[in-house]
């Protein structure tokens, strides 16, 4: 094998690069923050919510789980533009990403508001709170830190998964990764650079979440084991 | 003529699902071949084989897999051959499997109490024989749920063969909707034939993980 490997596209592209990781790090920021707001909701409305709130949930939850990321987005950003409705690229990938990271998160939160001990909830509601303040001051905050280290697996699976988003031409990562392939016919160079870059970038938000987690729960980072 | 998609089209998309099935299939069987020693590697060996293993799991965890199939599709094609896309889709979902079959079979493995290698070991097997015929027996009724839930992944994330053109079931359908213009209806059926795939399996490893931690109770 006489393959020459050249790297000189670097010199001439290295700016659309910087873009691409910065346009990835910005959709998954997005999608984790409304993901794990929207999950958080469904979680909670699968848990207490009315029987047919249950029942919606469930289906919404297994509809998304059982289908591809990809198909949800081509319906979504195809669909949309058959009804004429014009949408940039990037709103549709955090939209598309969005539903389908807010169905795992909500089973993760679900897990974790089960794993609350009802001696909990029986003793904030002798505290006489209100069904709302024992959810968002005892129920929530326990099954978050419970279930923290499970949503960062998952956000990191999303953020990976936003490079399937070059396929309705979003400009992120794979996309440029893409473009410049086609330009420079050297694409085993580029996407070899391109899976370290999002090596590198699933490292960093792990750690940068974990770091978030033992400001954010103390009581973990004290008692040093999972709870 | 139904919905503005023809019997044609409908047998169009069906014969996409056809190779998602065959991608997925074969993405499963290279899986295990490659992560069952991967499992043993992790759990049983050695420093240097351990860490080995570790690092490429964690490697294949940490790029994404459509970027993974156009490393091997543009690396094959530099190496000097020329072959289908699904080659080149199947050898990354091998590896992409692999990574993640190995992690959940290191930890079925390592669910089987360490008396058990000690005893086979009295008992003058050698170490091939305690793995294949005291301890994977015994590993596999745990591996049997998280195994089947994995399959469902596999289906799913073959749709990501579609970046390097392979025909599947996401390529089929996507075709369709160029050609007629129906996207709700085409990416509607495209998804309930995903569904019919995946959600009984999902179904039956929740029900073996229900009758699995009822016979560990009782």
């Amino acid at each position: 094998m006489d393959y020459q490997f050249d790297f000189s596209f670097l010199t001439t592209h290295w700016q659309d690069i910087i873009d691409g990781v910065w346009l990835t790090l910005r959709m998954s920021v997005a999608t984790i923050i409304f993901g794990f707001l929207l999950g958080t909701i469904l979680a909670v409305v699968r848990t207490q919510g009315s029987v047919w709130g249950k029942r919606a949930v469930t289906w919404y939850v297994d509809v998304i789980r059982n289908t591809p990321l990809v198909i949800q987005t081509f319906w979504l950003f195809f669909g949309l533009a058959a009804m004429q409705v014009r949408i940039p690229a990037m709103a549709a990938a955090v939209i598309a990403l969005v539903i389908n990271v807010s169905a795992y998160t909500a089973e993760i939160v679900r897990a974790g508001i089960e794993a609350v001990p009802k001696g909990q909830v029986e003793a904030a509601s002798c505290l006489a709170l209100t069904r709302w303040q024992v959810l968002r001051l005892v129920v929530l905050p326990q099954a978050v830190e419970r279930m923290y280290p499970a949503l960062v697996s998952q956000f990191v699976l999303m953020m990976l998964a936003t490079s399937i988003m070059s396929q309705i031409s979003a400009e992120e990562l794979t996309a440029i990764g893409y473009r410049i392939q086609s330009e420079t016919f050297r694409g085993f160079e580029i996407y070899i650079l391109i899976a370290v870059i999002y090596l590198v970038l699933s490292m960093l938000l792990r750690l940068s979440m974990t770091g978030i987690g033992s400001v954010a729960f103390a009581r973990r980072r004290r008692l040093q084991t999972p709870l | 003529m139904f919905l503005g998609i023809s019997v044609d089209h409908l047998i169009f998309i069906l014969r996409g699902a056809g190779w998602t099935l065959v991608l997925s299939g074969m993405g499963f069987i290279g899986g295990t071949l490659v992560g069952l020693p991967l499992a043993l590697a992790r759990a049983r060996g050695g420093w240097m084989v351990r860490s080995g293993a570790g690092a490429y799991i964690q490697l294949m965890q940490g790029i994404p897999l459509p970027v993974l199939m156009f490393v091997i599709y543009f690396g094959i094609s530099i190496a000097g051959f020329d072959v289908p896309a699904l080659v080149a889709a199947a050898l990354a979902m091998t590896a992409y499997s692999s990574a993640y079959l190995g992690e959940i079979w290191k930890g079925c493995i390592q669910a089987v109490p360490r008396t058990q290698w000690e005893a086979a070991e009295c008992l003058a097997l050698k170490p091939l024989q305690r793995a294949v015929y005291v301890i994977l027996p015994q590993a596999a009724r745990v591996a049997i749920a998280p195994t089947v839930s994995f399959l469902v992944q596999i289906v799913k994330n073959s749709s990501y063969a579609v970046v390097i053109g392979f025909f599947d079931l996401t390529y089929s359908a996507r075709v369709v909707n160029n050609s007629t213009f129906k996207p709700f209806v085409v990416f509607t059926i495209a998804a309930m034939l995903y569904f019919a795939i995946c959600y009984p399996l999902s179904a039956l490893s929740y029900k073996i993980e229900k009758r699995m931690s009822r016979t560990i109770e009782s």
